[in-house]
């Protein structure tokens, strides 16, 4: 049980102390301590915001952020990261169908509700999944563990996004909008197999143990569910001849 | 005066390899200068924007082989956008145009298009080798161009790279013709592979040595194509899920017995772990062993695996081999050179018993004396065993530590891990690449300083306390060539001490440190042979909002020497200054 105080010592040029205010309890040096969310906080997940606050602060007091939570932390190449992502879900998979093959009924009604499952005892997360948008420079990441569905998770990618960007030009967001097919984006993701799918046509469970990453796309270039080839135009373009 | 004709230096200087050691020979003189530059088979590149592709022709006419590499080594964990540069078109055509000969192409971190590797493979006729290591851009398309167009091609090796998978039949574009691979790696592809095609491929290659291949090959195919080529020295296998039948299993324990070259083996992801003492045959021949995908192979099966592994000089492990595990190693691989052990589960957090502690890394210091490179990734350290490990390895040239939660402390004493860091950089005297982690001030950057008089490559994450820490470094090492520091409080006082110090470097990057875009700023004006790039949050606002505020601090800084000048290619979401 650690306290603020102790990883404070030595640091003279602390960011104002308001800006501190995480919920995760940890002081670092540098600068990015801003409303521009670099690093994932409970306000990013308003929906989810109060149970994740209570979890930590029930399991370890004021304790630093997991490793996991902080962008491109522990430094292991995206390669890497995408492939323990991957194994990770694979068990949550796996441990998945033994349960339905038992006939554990109550356990699948608490997990419709809580995504971190547990595998053998231990906990399995299934960790963070890149979010890229068209047109927006910087990717973020998203824990899909901290969504119980596509709703939630559309709504914690609007704020991430559209909250961002700060251009009003954007149409005023609304709640399924980027499921529904009525603006001017569509949310994709691409599966264990490296296919591009539109997100929301298969049962969120399995949603979850097969996407590796988002992307949020216009929706003229995801029509007929060509995603790569327009991908590889937009690279061209930006490819200097 | 030279007292040989040009004929015999250059004959003589044909026998330098080290790229260093030519940039050395070609500042003696004039003449020198001029025999080296003409002879000049192999030019690294170590940033693509320090120099442009014009002037590297001009200079080295005769090259064969070029070494590129694009992004800052920190893309690798997602912080710079991915179209922040490193084209490799213009070099590619550039290249073409001046109907150079190139033979050999190797990449790091750029951008690779399809259209770049359908020019590679029209404009070189005796094109030989393609590696690319952390690349994107390109997809299975472009591989095709590849395999259909390089009539010669011997090597083509892609690694850890993003590949839009076509599931188209590249493997189908080599020719009958072709039979000169030596070495295929397309571990890296995601999707399927067509079996037939690799096989016919893999039979018509005698001199295939290296053969990598990905998760879609099964077992049979795996010991089909190991039965055609017994003569392969490098193996990466793909993933088998099932159990195999015994029927199978001979089949494969047949096909790796007669497997005798084989020294080097990876892969394994989705293995199930009854099918590794298949491989026991050839364990006390291999020399390098890389399970560090191979998740789902538990400590125990790694232990009965590796115990037998005699010659291993590198090893790449997930951290699920425990302490015991690297104890092992510590008593069955004497010959250790590298080891890299990364972290299995990010989220188990304090429940997981089974990953590996100081008291491993303590292990493997006392048992492999030959170990000089190391990359230990664990959740926690002591001060008392680093300063073993110092003490029994004074050998390292590449110690990078990574302690899994920023800023903890030694977990006995609760202290800084200032003096355990201090002790390798004083030990090891050849220490050439360093990465620290856990709780540090300033004192252990005044270590550094003072002793590591060979480091070439420093990398700092939450660490120091003030300016100081990075004054130390920039003062004290002398041979430092790249630096990157993310979220420590360093800021201008430091980034403006010396700036002719970064004439001496390739680059260095800051990421959410003290610096504000006023002092960028007025370094850029202070070194104009600098390229001081800001990278922002937002493509659109860009620098607008924020050129009133010199004092707003910057989120990303990465700033390189060079003779071009400004690029020409960066997006919106990079100013440069």
């Amino acid at each position: 049980m650690r306290d603020r105080s102790e990883l404070e010592v030595g640091k003279s040029n602390l960011p104002d102390e308001s800006e501190l205010e995480l919920g995760l309890g940890l002081s670092l040096g540098g600068g990015a301590w801003r409303e521009r969310g670099r690093i994932l906080t409970a306000k990013d997940f308003p929906s989810v915001g109060s149970k994740r606050a209570a979890d930590s602060s029930s399991r370890q007091g004021a304790s630093p952020p997991r490793s996991s939570q902080v962008v491109g932390w522990p430094p292991i190449g995206s390669h890497r990261m995408n492939s323990l992502v991957n194994n990770q879900a694979t068990k949550v998979a796996k441990a998945d169908k033994e349960e339905e093959e038992e006939g554990e009924g109550k356990k699948k009604v608490d997990e419709a509700k809580d995504v971190s499952m547990k595998v053998n005892g231990k906990v399995q997360g299934l960790g963070f999944v890149k979010v890229n948008m068209d047109g927006v420079g910087i990717g973020r990441k998203v824990d899909m563990r901290a969504h119980s569905s596509y709703e939630n998770l559309a709504q914690t990618l609007e704020e991430m996004f559209f909250g961002m960007t700060g251009t009003t030009s954007r149409e005023k967001v609304k709640p399924l909008r980027l499921l529904d097919g009525s603006s001017e984006f569509v949310l994709t993701y691409e599966d264990k197999e490296g296919d591009w799918m539109l997100v929301g046509d298969v049962p969120w469970r399995m949603f979850i143990t097969s996407v590796k990453r988002l992307r949020i796309m216009g929706t003229s270039e995801a029509n007929g569910l060509a995603p790569r080839h327009q991908e590889q135009k937009e690279k061209q373009r930006n490819n200097p001849v | 005066m030279n007292y040989f004709p040009d004929e015999v230096i250059e004959h003589i200087f044909d026998s330098i390899a080290s790229h260093r050691d030519r940039n050395s020979i070609s500042l003696v003189c004039k003449s020198w200068h001029k025999i080296e530059r003409c002879s000049r088979k192999k030019v690294f590149i170590g940033n693509c924007y320090a120099i442009d592709p014009e002037r590297l022709i001009g200079r080295f006419p005769c090259l064969k082989s070029l070494t590129l590499k694009g992004k800052p080594h920190f893309a690798d964990f997602n912080l710079v956008p991915h179209e922040w540069g490193g084209f490799v078109h213009p070099w590619i055509d550039a290249l073409a145009r001046a109907r150079v000969g190139l033979e050999e192409l190797r990449l790091k971190r750029m951008v690779v298009s399809d259209e770049s590797l359908e020019l590679l493979s029209r404009s070189f006729a005796n094109f030989k080798s393609l590696v690319l290591v952390s690349c994107e851009g390109f997809t299975t398309d472009g591989l095709a161009s590849i395999a259909a167009n390089c009539r010669h091609l011997r090597e083509l090796d892609l690694q850890e790279n993003e590949i839009d998978d076509h599931r188209g039949q590249w493997l189908n574009c080599f020719p009958d013709s072709c039979i000169t691979l030596t070495s295929l790696n397309f571990a890296c592809l995601k999707g399927e592979t067509n079996l037939a095609a690799l096989e016919r491929l893999v039979a018509r290659s005698p001199n295939l040595k290296s053969l990598k291949v990905n998760r879609a090959v099964p077992l049979d195919a795996l010991t089909r194509l190991m039965s055609c080529a017994p003569q392969l020295v490098d193996l990466g296998v793909g993933s088998y899920e099932n159990e195999p039948d015994p029927e199978s299993f001979a089949k494969l324990s047949a096909a790796i017995n007669k497997c005798t070259s084989l020294r080097c083996l990876s892969g394994f992801s989705e293995v199930a772990p009854r099918c590794l003492p298949a491989f026991y045959p050839i364990c006390q021949n291999l020399i390098s062993l890389n399970l560090s995908y191979a998740a789902e192979i538990q400590g125990n099966h790694l232990i009965k695996f590796i115990q037998f592994c005699k010659r291993l000089q590198r090893l790449w492990i997930l951290d699920s081999i425990g302490d015991k595990g690297l104890e092992v190693v510590a008593s069955a691989c004497k010959e250790l050179q590298e080891l890299r052990v990364f972290p299995s589960d990010l989220h188990g957090e304090e429940d997981n018993d089974a990953a590996v502690t100081e008291v491993g890394l303590v292990a493997i210091s006392a048992g492999c004396r030959k170990l000089h490179s190391i990359l230990y990734f664990c959740k926690q350290m002591t001060n008392a065993a680093l300063i073993t490990v110092a003490k029994n390895c004074p050998n390292f040239i590449r110690f990078r530590l990574c302690i899994l939660e920023p800023n903890k402390p030694d977990h006995i004493t609760s202290q800084s891990l200032d003096e355990g860091f201090g002790a390798i950089v004083q030990a090891c005297k050849g220490l050439r690449r360093l990465s620290v982690s856990g709780l540090l001030t300033d004192k252990v950057f005044l270590y550094i300083g003072m002793y590591a008089e060979q480091l070439e490559m420093l990398s700092i994450a939450f660490a120091g306390d003030t300016d100081q820490g990075m004054l130390y470094v920039l003062n004290g090492c002398k041979k430092l060539r790249k630096l990157e520091i993310r979220d420590s409080p360093f800021g201008n006082a430091a980034l403006l001490a010396d700036v002719e110090k970064y004439e001496t470097m390739r680059s260095l990057w800051m990421s959410s440190c003290d610096v504000t875009l006023g002092g960028c700023k007025r370094l850029a004006r202070d070194a104009p042979w600098l390229n001081v790039e800001i990278i922002n949050e937002n493509e659109s606002n860009g620098m607008e909002q924020n050129e009133e505020d010199e004092r707003e601090k910057v989120d990303r800084l990465y700033l390189y020497r060079t003779v071009v000048g400004t690029r020409k290619d960066a997006p919106s979401c990079v100013t440069i200054l």
